[in-house]
């Protein structure tokens, strides 16, 4: 059961509440439509599942739509999704056709029907090609595209340039586009089975389900099994940590129902781990959330050695629960984390290694960046923030031209 | 004869936009502060104050910090962060300043066309802002000085650093405010704490501290 805003309060404070309201007052005539392209795994079904709620509770009437596609479809867009990561992929016209064909069908079987529709990732940008003139028209781009495959920029951008305004959760992630372009960061929920404040007794029974040894370091990598979060380069870091201090490392994650590529990397990953009796590959089901907090909750150290990154929310979700993370230095991590401040940004595994022996031997600073941590995710990445700069882009298109305006309080 | 005006808080909500222009090096820099809208210089030159740091930063000018971090041209940072914010009363006037630092700067640059790694370009945002009334009403001076300690930096923030540059009042609204209410002496004081040298809650401790200033003798 999803909180409500009163749950939010005493978490964030009684005025971030009241400026919630205020803003959504401005915009409760029109109706919110999200459309993605999955319903369970992955950050913007999680992000989407707790928003949508606390819209509806703001009173602005809000929708939440997926479109469909076949095995082939997805693997167009995951060959898509690392091309705009700055992969290498070979992108062939009959690739293209299969995107055309899946946005045709979805065409068909979407119902627009928000005034104001947001569109999430590639998948679902196709989309557009429903726009009339009576909406707005939002295109969310979760991903980094900094250093796009022209290619597939380029085929993606003659979609993007018919919205009405586009969202990057980083300066580095804009375009030269012909719409306004605005920066959102995503968020956490800080009320959810995720993140919320667990019973010793459930983290200790989780560890105690995984095989954990509680009095032994735990390193923790909490991501879906694919390549640009590096699993194997964790545990090629957990290596070089083993030989200065008996640890555990955890690799758990679970799937999204648009990735085709997660199956064949968690054998690779197993390939990698080699029998280790402490290297713990985890595939979560759905719904283990409570499993995935209990076991960063109780790790020593949380890393997340991505190579490329949209956000990083499990970062995030790290730095909510007070850990010191060590991240790779890319994408919206480098928000998250201020090297030396509220964790470690590191570029190899050797990084990785020297930074978590680092901290296996300085429990007050494994605290303090921790502190630092929770404080900076309370600040900027909690769901209540990101329902803001929503509610405040949708007053923005209303009036595009004004860098600033007047909203009126609530009696 | 003071207005019989009440003082209404007001906050700041902002949303930042993108501009999809970056700079690599000092050229980049100079061509696009003199053709991106006032709402980036002003966004670049304060957005810093707004920000919760954990340590106060080298500098509060976000083209400052460039120049000292990816371009390690530390004379022209130190140049830039050193522009007085509170001698001008517009953003016309900031982004000349700027310009003409750079400008001054050129000729002794031992490598002009240095570009930093694309990895550390410079990439300009702007925001929007969006205000609202806190709730929070002063009756009277008194009033004012003990709802002040309660008020949020963004607050502040709209009321001295908005009110001067963006909406050219020549000074803060707690000053005009004040000054309406038959105390000019308390809105000079004010107006002459200069914001920009400290962070916002300094400024609110350092506005409070003047609650007592007694009243001149007429």
């Amino acid at each position: 059961m999803s909180a409500s805003l009163a749950d939010y309060r005493a978490i964030v404070g009684p005025e971030i509440i009241d400026e919630l309201k205020v803003a959504a007052d401005q915009i409760k005539h029109r109706r919110l439509q999200h459309i993605n392209s999955t319903l369970v795994g992955g950050g913007v079904a999680e992000l989407l599942d707790r928003m949508v709620p606390l819209f509806r509770e703001l009173g602005v009437e809000t929708s939440w739509d997926v479109i469909k596609g076949e095995a082939t479809f997805f693997e167009v867009t995951k060959a898509f999704h690392n091309a705009l990561h700055g992969g290498t992929e070979t992108i062939t016209e009959a690739m293209l056709e299969t995107y055309r064909e899946t946005t045709a069908q979805n065409l068909q079987s979407v119902a627009i029907t928000g005034d104001v529709v947001v569109v999430h990732d590639p998948q679902p940008a196709g989309l557009i090609e429903q726009r009339g003139d009576d909406r707005r028209w939002i295109w969310r781009c979760h991903i980094d595209v900094s250093t796009p495959d022209p290619k597939v920029w380029g085929f993606l951008k003659s979609y993007v340039d018919r919205y009405d305004s586009s969202v990057f959760s980083m300066p580095e992630f804009s375009q030269q586009l012909q719409i306004p372009q605005f920066m959102i960061t995503p968020s956490i929920d800080p009320l959810s089975d995720k993140n919320r404040e667990l019973p010793q007794e459930t983290i200790e029974r989780t560890l105690e389900q995984y095989g954990l040894d509680p009095e032994r370091p735990i390193l923790t990598q909490i991501s879906r099994f694919d390549r640009l979060k590096d699993p194997v380069g964790v545990i090629k870091a957990y290596r070089l940590v083993k030989r200065r201090h008996d640890c555990q490392l955890v690799l758990a994650g679970g799937a999204a129902d648009d990735d085709p590529e997660g199956a064949e990397v968690l054998k690779e990953v197993n390939e990698a781990a080699d029998g280790d009796a402490d290297i713990h590959v985890v595939a979560l089901p759905p719904h283990s959330d409570i499993e995935i907090n209990a076991l960063v909750r109780g790790s020593t150290i949380v890393l997340q050695k991505s190579i490329k990154e949209g956000f990083g929310l499990t970062v995030t979700e790290a730095l909510w629960k007070r850990k010191a993370v060590i991240a790779g230095a890319v994408g919206g991590i480098k928000l998250q984390i201020l090297n030396g401040i509220t964790g470690f940004l590191v570029h190899s595994s050797e990084g990785a290694a020297n930074r978590a022996i680092e901290l296996l031997g300085d429990p007050e600073l494994r605290q303090r960046l921790g502190t630092n941590g929770y404080l900076h995710a309370k600040e900027n990445f909690l769901t209540t923030r990101h329902i803001r700069d929503y509610l405040l882009m949708i007053l923005a298109l209303e009036e595009p031209s004004k860098d600033m305006r007047y909203l009126v309080g609530l009696p | 004869m003071p207005s019989q005006k009440s003082f209404t808080f007001h906050t700041e909500l902002r949303l930042v936009a993108l501009t999809g222009v970056k700079a690599l090096g000092v050229s980049d820099l100079r061509s696009a502060l003199q053709k991106l809208p006032g709402s980036s210089v002003f966004y670049h030159t304060h957005q810093e104050y707004l920000a919760h740091n954990f340590e106060k930063p080298i500098y509060y000018n976000d083209f400052a910090v460039w120049v000292h971090e990816a371009l390690r041209e530390e004379a022209l940072a130190e140049k830039l962060a050193a522009i007085d914010l509170l001698g001008f009363t517009s953003i016309r006037e900031l982004r000349a300043a700027l310009v003409s630092t750079i400008d001054d700067y050129l000729p002794a640059m031992r490598r002009p066309g240095f570009e930093c790694h694309p990895d550390d370009a410079f990439h300009f945002c702007k925001s929007k802002s969006f205000i609202l009334p806190t709730g929070v009403v002063a009756c009277d001076v008194p009033e004012f000085f003990t709802k002040l300690p309660h008020v949020s930096i963004a607050s502040l923030y709209f009321h001295f650093f908005e009110a001067r540059l963006r909406l050219r009042w020549r000074t803060n609204d707690f000053s005009r405010w004040i000054k309406d209410r038959g105390r000019p002496d308390l809105a000079d004081a004010i107006d002459r704490l200069d914001p920009y040298v400290r962070t916002l809650d300094e400024l609110r401790d350092a506005i409070v501290a003047l609650a007592d200033t007694p009243e001149p003798q007429a």
